[in-house]
């Protein structure tokens, strides 16, 4: 039921007694405030983490064949392992669902000119499932696809970089580059968020590759993304049974570790998450901190105001208040107070961590924010903190002979 | 009105304990105006607040309006408090944040009488103690007598049977006393039955019955002369 009448005592005292209400406000505000700001600059520097490991798909294995280093049955150390496209079939083969996206690759470098202008990048002779490894987007026209593969088809898609150097304001699309003396259309512009380096960078079909270079079927390395499902142990060993099986298919001892280098990204991951795992519990250490400081501090104002309403309690007792007034009326106060101020403290914190957001990226803290859903749990759990902090010493109070009550000065 | 029968009451100090009330009998019937007087620390206050329901007896009877006192809940006692008794304390105990006629208007409040109401009926009894005009004024800017002005119209509000008063001019001058105790008698001429602590013999002949208390028992229970104070106002 609305009490008007109740409300309009609550309202008064808080009012007609404001250095209290500011006080006790000012410090559930100010817990607030300390725990989203905190809590947003901890997910700052998590983001920038993140961030650090570039936009690569992130469940990417590389596979490099090397020289051997030890004698394997009955074969000599310093062998050079060469994978050939049947490679990729076997692993497609071996781990068919395991693998999400595949590419075999032939890396170059090659001299590349258009009219007037020359430049050196790196040529990368790769499959179109590439695309998703890299996380490439096609800016203008299109990247490599299977019928390009079919037929050996002369075609680069070029970075943006490479576009901007040697097309200079031209469109690139459908005009011939030069490639160390071997003339291909540009059927397509890329672009990489992960920055300048990787868009001076050249893609060619592989097939196209194999046969300029050698017409052979030799692949300089595999470059897949395992299936995302898997977790990062999943990933792990699946890492080591690729590994396993092709050191077996190469004829290479197990212990050998260059002849098949095996780069598995779910390394790094697994220490992501080891890193990111540590910094939520940090975040969870501050945030609690801080609520529990906030708590301390509500209950002690809570006894203070309890304290010094002590003869006002009386008094109203003297007049006839029940206990269970005397109690509602401390109780709602208190929560009214919790509420507001704990409103505003997360009001003001997300409003810094808006405004000073941006300016804090050279701290390596990115995107600083909490969700509402946090900041509002954290508010609640003020309110009933200072709930229970006022409840105890207020029933405490209206439990007191009204005489003890105003005795006290 | 009331009626008490062997009252005890002992205070806690330390180990051992004070006995304060060594057995008080004592009658009041409706009308009277009673003065209780006795040297300071004699247990004047303790036998006022144990009658006013604040504080709670150790031992013995005491029956108010016909009801046995005893072992109330709190929330029983609120409303008895509330229905029976107006309190005027020696120190006002006015709340310093509310005006002065919502300090009068409160035990209204806790009748549970709607605000328009008990704002008119809080004003009725500012006007008869002569504070209209000073019905929204703060208790620190009133004076002493203005002050015990507004408590008792708040006293009155509740239009209780038993008006309490422990020393209600021992904060005020004499001059200001007197005032307050013409006001008083004229509501004790109306018919409200009035108990008065006072260790002043002047204030104590104004009522109409002296108790005389001394180590804890009424040594002297006698009917005076009552001395108006209006002809020293
Ligand atoms: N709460 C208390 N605890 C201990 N002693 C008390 C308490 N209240 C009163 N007393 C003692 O009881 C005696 C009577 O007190 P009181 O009734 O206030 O006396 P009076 O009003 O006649 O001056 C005094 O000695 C006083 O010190
Ligand atoms: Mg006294």
């Amino acid at each position: 039921m609305f009490d008007l009448d109740l409300w309009r005592e609550i309202f008064q005292s808080i009012n007609k007694n404001r250095t209290r209400s500011l006080l006790s406000g000012f410090t559930v505000a100010f817990a607030i405030l300390l725990f989203a700001i905190l809590f947003g600059i901890a997910n700052g520097l998590k983001n920038t983490f993140k961030e650090a490991f570039g936009t690569d798909a992130n469940n990417s294995i590389i596979v490099y064949p090397g020289r051997t280093t030890k004698a394997n049955n009955g074969l000599q150390a310093g062998r050079q392992i060469q994978f050939k496209n049947e490679d990729e079939q076997f692993v497609l083969d071996e781990f068919g669902e395991k693998v999400q996206y595949i590419t075999s690759k032939v890396n170059r470098s090659v001299t590349a000119s258009f009219k007037g202008e020359k430049n050196n990048y790196e040529l990368r002779a790769v499959q179109p499932d590439y695309m998703f490894i890299e996380n490439n987007k096609v800016s203008d026209g299109r990247y490599i696809n299977q019928n390009d593969l079919d037929n050996r088809t002369k075609v680069a898609i070029i970075g943006r970089i490479v576009n901007d150097d040697l097309f200079l304001k031209e469109s690139a699309i459908g005009k011939y580059i030069n490639l160390s003396g071997i003339p291909y259309k540009v059927v397509g512009v890329f672009t990489d968020d992960e920055g300048d380096n990787e868009e001076r960078v050249i893609y060619i079909p592989i097939t196209t590759a194999q046969f300029v270079y050698g017409n052979n079927d030799y692949i300089d390395l595999l470059h897949l993304t395992y299936n995302p499902d898997m977790n990062v142990d999943e990933a792990l060993s699946f890492g080591s049974l690729l590994t396993k099986k092709l050191k077996d298919r190469f004829s290479v001892a197990n212990s050998d570790q260059r002849a098949i280098r095996v780069q598995n990204m779910a390394q790094g991951m697994k220490q992501v998450d080891i890193m990111t795992f540590s910094l939520t519990v940090i975040i969870l250490v501050i945030g609690l901190g801080t609520l529990i400081a906030g708590i301390v501090g509500i209950s002690n104002i809570m006894i203070f105001i309890v304290k010094e309403r002590t003869k006002e309690i009386g008094i109203r007792k003297a007049l006839g208040a029940s206990p269970k007034s005397i109690v509602s009326i401390i109780l709602i106060e208190s929560v009214l107070i919790t509420t507001i101020a704990g409103y505003v403290g997360l009001l003001v914190g997300v409003g810094v961590l808006e405004i000073a957001g941006p300016s804090l990226e050279t701290y390596f803290i990115k995107d600083p924010g909490v969700s509402n859903s946090l900041v509002f749990g954290a508010t609640f759990t003020l309110i009933i903190a200072g709930a229970i902090a006022g409840y105890l010493p207020a029933k405490k109070a209206s439990q007191i002979k009204p005489i003890v009550a105003l005795r006290n000065d | 009105m009331l009626k008490i029968n062997q009252l005890h009451k002992s205070y806690p100090i330390g180990d051992s304990s004070l006995h304060v009330l060594k057995g008080i009998d004592l009658t009041v019937d409706e009308g009277e105006m009673v003065a209780i007087m006795g040297s300071s620390g004699s247990g004047k206050s303790t036998l006022l607040n144990i009658i006013g329901m604040l504080d709670e007896a150790d031992e013995g009877e005491y029956i108010l309006d016909g009801l046995p006192i005893k072992n109330l809940t709190e929330k029983k006692a609120a409303v008895y408090r509330n229905k029976f008794l107006g309190f005027i304390f020696q120190s006002f105990n006015l709340i310093n944040y509310k005006t002065a006629l919502e300090n009068v208007a409160l035990p209204l409040y806790y009748q549970g009488m709607k605000r328009k109401e008990r704002l008119e009926k809080a004003l009725f009894h500012l006007e008869k103690v002569g504070l209209a005009n000073w019905s929204h004024h703060l208790p620190k800017e009133l004076s002493g007598g203005q002050k015990q002005r507004v408590a008792i119209a708040r006293a009155l509000a509740a239009n209780p049977k038993l008006l309490l008063a422990d020393e209600p001019t021992g904060a005020l001058d004499t001059k200001t006393s007197y005032d307050i105790m013409a006001f008083i008698q004229q509501l004790n001429d109306e018919g409200k039955t009035i108990l008065m602590v006072t260790h002043e013999e002047d204030i104590a002949n104004m009522c109409k019955r002296i108790v005389r208390l001394r180590d804890g028992v009424i040594m002297e229970d006698k009917k005076v002369e009552q001395v108006r104070a209006e002809q020293y106002v």
